[in-house]
């Protein structure tokens, strides 16, 4: 790795943006902790949940990982009208919000749902969602669509020379370029889906069957809502936190030193197509899985939406000016930090992964409540939070590439006489504009579809969606609920894909 | 007049100068999401209250009962709320114990099927829980028999929601130590367990399965809001537990007077005949027009099952314990 002796960014933001996610992350559990009365240890109904947790976790984070290798691949070398939408449609899922996903997963994969009744008209024996396998379906359907980009950009961040040179030499591919990029950033992708899969409530209980697949978050949501135990809740939190440095040690372990280095930013030409039998049916079952469900929540939703109240609307403007927001902070915060370039950024970027956001959202709530009414804070709250929990994602695609610059161009922004912010703006941003893009893109449909931190300080005023969506369920509107669904399912993907399509547009060609 | 005194000065004068403009008193009431949506109780009960008061009624929302109960101990005796409207007798005790209640001083002729006597917590409604199915299939007649036929229910998590815990204290209620054995033989017709009601009520009329854990009340919705009769409460021999939904005065409240004043509201004719048709519970004093037309087709339990407050805190350990042991396996 360089060092800085050639560095143009000044640190301060980066340290700024990390003093921020360490007060959101660590700060709120030391809240929550400070609070507490301390007379509790872990139960073994809690050593049950952590087992459970765990390997949930690493079963899907495994299978999301695995499954995305041939379709990033088959992404990566072909060409194919659509093959710019699809790769932005294949995000969708991952920024539903849990119970819209759920709902959409059990119109196809359900006791009623399109699978068991072709089952049923095939005489088949039907299937059952509910259990061990349903949780790590749902947690793939989430996360394949992730992995798929991340190591989609791998791919893309192989400069089209090594390929050139590849094909001089007659060398495989396979073994000298794709492999080392797998090596170098799998690891990572693999551990960013553990990690999520890792904190995951909802989902596991839905589609788990029963107290057998509780998780250590639901244990939090129990010790804070139920018994208002903020000890239990300190202690569990500090066990997820225990087992997500654990799991970021040892992907750390195992990945290797990337080694990419300066091209061209050409076009990438292949001369090693492969089978495209092969890479169209990768491709198309991963589009089949991912895209079904979303179709069935078109489905269900669209007959009502003409219908939505007006509540809904404003619901919907509100969120959305929370989404830009949140985008913008995470964006400023991310490049700060990528900038930074110290070992510091790559543990604080782990850590709104490891945090629970209820644990977050309590301990601001008790930072806040002595100062302001945190109902005037909850929008702002919202967007910062959400910032702080979207900056990993966008991190983790920005960081490659913000190295990558600074390998291959310091020393001609030295020579040059650039400042930092003719740096930032000529060189960094054209080189990091798509994972940007798509970061940010992230950022924005994350908070879009948040409900823990706002449903703790939302007043009647500040109701997001994915609020009034629920309060219509409480209120028996099923099916408007499932119009303020895809509502927020189109709202959530269209700032996405405006996002990654700006990123996309303005990079460096 | 403005409940923002304790604001430092420097965070707090932007929002004092605002404050202080505004001359009517305000009572806030914290609530459950469901009670202010545009189709529950909050707008017409807003409305009403605001034209005999000359105050300002204001809603804040935090998720359900248990989740208003931890807001509250979030704050603290600082809070600004003055009524606390939505815990269940469940919930009760503990919040009884955070200190933060005031007697509710209102005598008041209610309609539920037991004696109500608790000085601190006044009832607005109140309902059965019950398993919500679809007319015309087989419904079973208790527990036993529901855990003896392949009927598949939804139900909910007792860590995460009211119902889920009414349900653990409905079994416990009507089988005491017998209940262990309940759950053993109702694990294979559970579906699965889901974090609220939201949730499993959806998976319900998604199909996912013949029966939801809701209230004897809920297929009055259907009736009355969609016309549609086919949703049916199963009557359960051994009885049907309650959820009885209560209001609270918090003792530090800045205005007391108001604060006393929506508690006589609450249990008068304007307030409890909103609830049937928004809340879809029964009301707590049943308003002089009777109940709505669609209420009369609802099955009426014939043993009603309350645990008190402090019995049911006490169960509830024990309750939820034997729960995720039955279930685990």
């Amino acid at each position: 790795m360089a060092h800085r002796a050639l560095a143009i960014a000044p640190r301060w933001p980066g340290i700024l943006a990390g003093l921020v996610v360490v007060a959101l992350t660590l700060g709120t559990l030391a809240a929550v902790a400070l609070r507490a009365e301390w007379d509790s240890g872990l139960s073994t109904a809690d050593w049950a949940a952590i087992r459970f947790t765990v390997l949930q976790a690493l079963v899907s984070a495994a299978l999301s990982t695995l499954l995305a290798v041939p379709v990033a691949r088959a992404l990566a070398r072909r060409r194919f009208a659509g093959r710019d939408l699809l790769v932005t449609l294949l995000g969708a899922p991952f920024l539903l919000p849990v119970i819209v996903a759920v709902l959409g997963l059990l119109a196809i994969f359900g006791r009623g749902g399109v699978l068991n009744a072709g089952l049923a008209w095939l005489g088949l024996p039907p299937f059952s969602i509910y259990g061990f396998h349903g949780v790590v379906l749902a947690h793939v359907f989430f996360n394949l669509p992730l992995a798929t980009r991340l190591l989609l950009q791998g791919w893309l961040a192989i400069p089209a020379e090594r390929y050139r040179l590849a094909a001089t030499l007659n060398a495989p591919v396979g073994r000298f370029l794709e492999w080392p990029m797998l090596r170098a950033i799998g690891p990572g992708v693999f551990l960013v889906i553990f990690l999520i899969c890792l904190t995951s409530f909802a989902v596991a209980l839905t589609l788990g069957g029963g107290p057998r697949a509780t998780t250590v978050e639901l244990a939090i949501y129990q010790a804070l809502r139920f018994d208002f135990d903020l000890g239990r809740a300190a202690l569990l939190a500090g066990v997820q936190f225990g087992l997500c440095a654990t799991g970021a040690l040892i992907a750390w372990k195992f990945s290797a030193q990337a080694m990419l280095s300066g091209g061209l930013d050409r076009t990438i030409q292949r001369w090693d197509k492969g089978s495209p039998v092969r890479d169209g049916l990768a491709i198309a079952a991963a589009a089949a899985f991912l895209l079904l469900p979303l179709v069935m929540i078109i489905l269900r939703g669209l007959p009502g939406i003409a219908d939505l109240p007006p509540g809904i609307w404003q619901a919907a403007i509100r969120s959305v000016s929370v989404a830009l927001t949140s985008a913008l902070l995470c964006i400023v915060m991310a490049v700060s930090l990528g900038l930074w370039r110290s070992g510091w950024v790559t543990a604080i970027g782990f850590l709104p992964l490891a945090a629970s956001g209820l644990v977050i959202g309590t301990g601001a709530f008790l930072v806040v409540f002595p100062f302001v009414n945190p109902a005037r804070l909850a929008l702002v709250v919202t967007a910062l939070v959400n910032a702080t929990l979207a900056l990993p994602f966008v991190l983790r695609s920005i960081a490659p590439a913000i190295e990558e610059v600074h390998t291959n161009f310091s020393r001609l922004g030295a020579t040059l006489g650039f400042g930092p912010l003719a740096w930032l703006r000529l060189v960094v941003l054209p080189r990091i504009a798509q994972p940007l893009g798509f970061g940010a893109g992230l950022a924005a449909a994350l908070s879009m579809g948040d409900l823990g931190v706002i449903a703790l300080f939302a007043g009647d005023a500040q109701e997001t969606l994915p609020l009034a969506m629920y309060r219509l369920m409480g209120a028996y509107r099923m099916e408007a609920a499932a119009s303020a669904a895809l509502l927020l399912l189109g709202l959530s993907f269209t700032v996405f894909a405006v996002f990654d399509w700006v990123g996309r547009r303005h990079a460096a060609v | 007049m403005t409940k923002a005194t304790y604001l430092p000065a420097a965070a707090g004068l932007a929002l004092c100068a605002t404050g202080a403009l505004a001359e009517t008193p305000v009572l806030q009431v914290y609530t459950y999401d469901s009670f202010t949506t545009e189709w529950g109780p909050g707008p017409a009960v807003e409305a009403a209250f605001e034209e005999t008061c000359a105050c300002d009624l204001q809603f804040v929302n935090a998720g359900d009962g248990a989740a208003l109960l931890a807001r509250l101990q979030l704050e603290g005796p600082r809070t600004e709320a003055d009524i606390v409207l939505g815990l269940d007798t469940n919930l009760t005790a503990a919040a009884r114990e955070t200190g933060l209640f005031a007697p509710h001083g209102v005598t008041a002729d209610l309609d539920l099927p037991i004696g109500w006597e608790d000085p601190d917590f006044l009832p607005f409604d109140w309902g059965y829980f019950a398993f919500v199915g679809n007319a015309g299939a087989a419904a079973p007649a208790n527990m036993p028999e529901l855990a003896a036929s392949d009927a598949k229910i939804v139900i909910q998590d007792p860590r995460s929601s009211t119902p889920g815990l009414g349900l653990l204290m409905w079994v416990k209620a009507a089988y005491g130590d017998e209940a262990p054995s309940i759950w053993a033989d109702l694990a294979d017709n559970i579906v699965t367990v889901t974090p609220g009601w939201s949730e499993a009520y959806g998976l319900f009329l998604d199909g996912e399965a013949d029966a939801v854990l809701s209230y004897t009340t809920s297929p009055a919705y259907h009736l009355i809001a969609e016309e549609d009769a086919s949703k049916v409460a199963w009557a359960f021999d051994e009885g049907h537990y309650m959820q009885v939904e209560v209001a609270g005065k918090v003792a530090g409240t800045d205005q007391p007077a108001l604060a006393d004043a929506f508690l006589a509201f609450m249990v008068s004719d304007t307030f409890q005949s909103v609830i049937p048709t928004t809340n879809w519970m029964y009301p707590a004093a049943t308003p002089e027009a009777g109940l709505p037309e669609g209420f009369e087709t609802l099955i009426t339990p014939e043993k009603s099952l309350l645990m008190t407050a402090d019995e049911a805190a006490a169960a509830r350990d024990t309750a939820l314990d034997e729960w995720r042991t039955a279930l685990s396996q």
